[in-house]
């Protein structure tokens, strides 16, 4: 178990690596001058050559990949042009709106993911599995940004029950916290509801099969006992996997669940970063979001081991 | 049926927007006379900000979506045919380029798009290269695992007991049985191209923000959103029924390649 957890760490450190040389060659390769999109459009060739010694773009690449990743490694992500201060503690700043943002939608949709995938593995075939499936596809089709404007309309602006967007801080209010997230949640949620049920139904109706179900229903379980002791349980691997492999999936919806809402969160700062041509924030929050991503699936692999004593490393 | 319905409604998209310049008027025309107005017998989806007509825009923005959507996925299945084939068969080789894949599956798509487009400027060009990059991972990871399960074939054995080299090998024998497994995925990375698309115009980093497309024209009407609704959701309305269209095809191709499949 031990040799086992530690390989994945390894495997997981190499992925990294990889990561960081990918995500380094193709923005260095990019057709583009970071210097001079940093400088503005009317900056002078002095300017721009300022700013490519002070980024230390004028060493060789080799060179400029090395310093990256040994300040990286100092907790050093950069520092935004526009704002002169650590990206990394921007970063911090914004983090409460996209953690409640996300954990409410991780939350709502695995609840509702999870119930109505069982559900409709439960009557496969019947009226109300066609519905859900039905949708479930139109769930992850319709883009979150159309979701959220066509709820704002409808229940912000038409009906009034809602804020229409912003976002309050917990320690200012948790009622008008939550009021402002209800929406952007819901958005958030739809694709992921879909995508969780849609697992969930096929996971369910492959456990739903096997042998020890006829015999737990031989015995006489009850369908709640054969659906969820027996059958959920044993489907939880594949949920779990879909759940952390839709993490970056996650992340391009939280950057236009952000901006439709004007939800000062990391989202927002990626996108007024690029309207005010701060390249490092850019840089940066792309990369840590990468190593979130390869540490999210980390934990997910390791938790299989929680859900299903079968699987023995 | 699903392939009928997905298909049909994504060749109606396809003739309404390569047809447009035929009946749907100019999308570019201004009249500031006009602003925001709503449904009208010569605007039938009213008019946006700057007096143009919404329902022209919106056949308009087709064709980015369907360009796009349908070259982003082209160049993904070319990109991950061609990996995946190499990873399958050359063994020495997979571990490797399987461990690469899986980086750049760790890249979230849209910030990595945004990354790019804001070095290099808006373009249609480099917009569908950030769009495929993040989707052939996927494409590829498919086709390997086929080429895994064909090359012990008795029929791929015998060709290579036969004397067939290389290339023809991977070409004549082992490249068809890729095919349908392929198509499925392709239509699902086409779905989300034309969602990832319509995403960075809808944040102006998409496509340039004078060409019509769905995102730009929900980004620029969005203000309006509570008077003039329809800027902001026929776009949308288009939008998701193109995606619906392409999902609908992929699920009914999977269903007719692979009919275990659907009862799942």
């Amino acid at each position: 178990m031990c040799t086992y957890i530690l390989r994945r760490m390894v495997s997981a450190i190499a992925v990294m690596a990889m990561v960081g040389i990918f995500i380094f060659v193709l923005l260095r390769l990019a057709p583009g001058d970071p210097a001079a999109i940093m400088a503005g459009r009317n900056a002078t060739a002095e300017a721009i050559a300022g700013i490519r010694e002070q980024l230390g773009l004028n060493e060789p690449l080799p060179v400029q990949f090395m310093l990256w990743v040994s300040s990286m490694l100092h907790g050093d992500f950069g520092t935004s042009i526009f704002s002169g201060r650590p990206v990394f503690e921007l970063v911090l700043q914004r983090l409460e709106p996209t953690l409640s943002l996300s954990l409410m939608t991780l939350a709502l949709s695995v609840t509702l993911g999870v119930s109505l995938g069982v559900l409709a593995a439960w009557r496969a075939g019947g009226l109300l599995d066609r519905t859900l499936t039905l949708f479930a596809t139109l769930g992850y089709s319709v883009p979150v940004f159309v979701v959220g404007y066509f709820l704002v309309y409808l229940l912000a602006i038409g009906a009034g029950w809602l804020p229409v967007q912003g976002y309050v801080q917990i320690e200012n209010g948790l009622g008008g916290w939550f009021a402002h997230l209800v929406l952007p949640t819901v958005t958030l949620s739809l694709p992921y509801i879909a995508l969780i049920a849609r697992i969930t139904r096929a996971s369910m109706l492959e456990v739903l099969s096997e042998d020890y179900m006829r015999t737990a229903a031989a015995k006489g379980a009850s369908a709640y006992a054969m659906l969820v002791h027996h059958a959920l349980k044993n489907a939880g691997v594949p949920i779990l996997t879909v759940v952390g492999l839709s993490f970056a999936y996650l992340i391009g919806g939280v950057v236009l669940t952000e901006t439709v809402f004007n939800i000062p969160g990391v989202g927002r700062m990626v996108v007024d970063a690029v309207n005010s041509r701060d390249y490092p924030i850019i840089q940066s929050v792309l990369i840590m979001v990468s190593g979130l991503y390869v540490l999210i699936n980390l934990a997910v692999d390791l938790a299989y081991t929680l859900i299903d004593p079968r699987i023995r490393y | 049926m699903l392939v009928l319905a997905g298909g049909g409604l994504l060749m109606l998209l396809v003739v309404l927007a390569v047809a447009a310049p035929l009946y749907a008027g100019d999308p570019e025309a201004l009249d500031p006379f006009i602003r925001l107005q709503p449904p009208s017998g010569e605007h039938w989806l009213g008019t946006d900000n700057l007096g143009r007509d919404v329902l022209a825009r919106t056949i308009y923005g087709a064709r980015i979506s369907l360009i796009v959507g349908l070259m982003s996925a082209f160049l993904a299945a070319i990109a991950g045919l061609t990996i995946g084939i190499i990873a399958g068969y050359l063994r020495s080789f997979d571990n490797l380029i399987m461990r690469v894949m899986d980086a750049l599956m760790s890249i979230p798509t849209f910030l990595l798009a945004i990354a790019l487009i804001s070095l290099t400027g808006p373009g249609i060009g480099i917009l569908i290269f950030a769009v495929a990059l993040p989707e052939t991972p996927s494409v590829s990871r498919l086709v390997r695992s086929v080429v895994l399960s064909v090359r012990e074939r008795p029929y791929v054995q015998a060709a290579i007991c036969g004397g067939a080299r290389l290339p023809k090998v991977m070409l004549r024998h082992i490249l068809p049985s890729t095919f349908a497994a392929l198509m499925v995925q392709s239509a699902t990375v086409c779905a989300s191209a034309i969602m990832t698309e319509a995403g960075l115009s809808f944040l102006g980093v998409g496509v340039p923000p004078e060409i019509p497309s769905w995102g730009n024209m929900i980004a620029s009407s969005r203000l309006y959103l509570a008077t003039a609704p329809l800027t902001v959701l026929a776009p949308g309305v288009f939008l998701a029924i193109t995606v619906l269209a392409v999902n609908l095809l992929g699920d009914g191709l999977r269903d007719l390649f692979d009919p275990r499949s659907r009862s799942r």
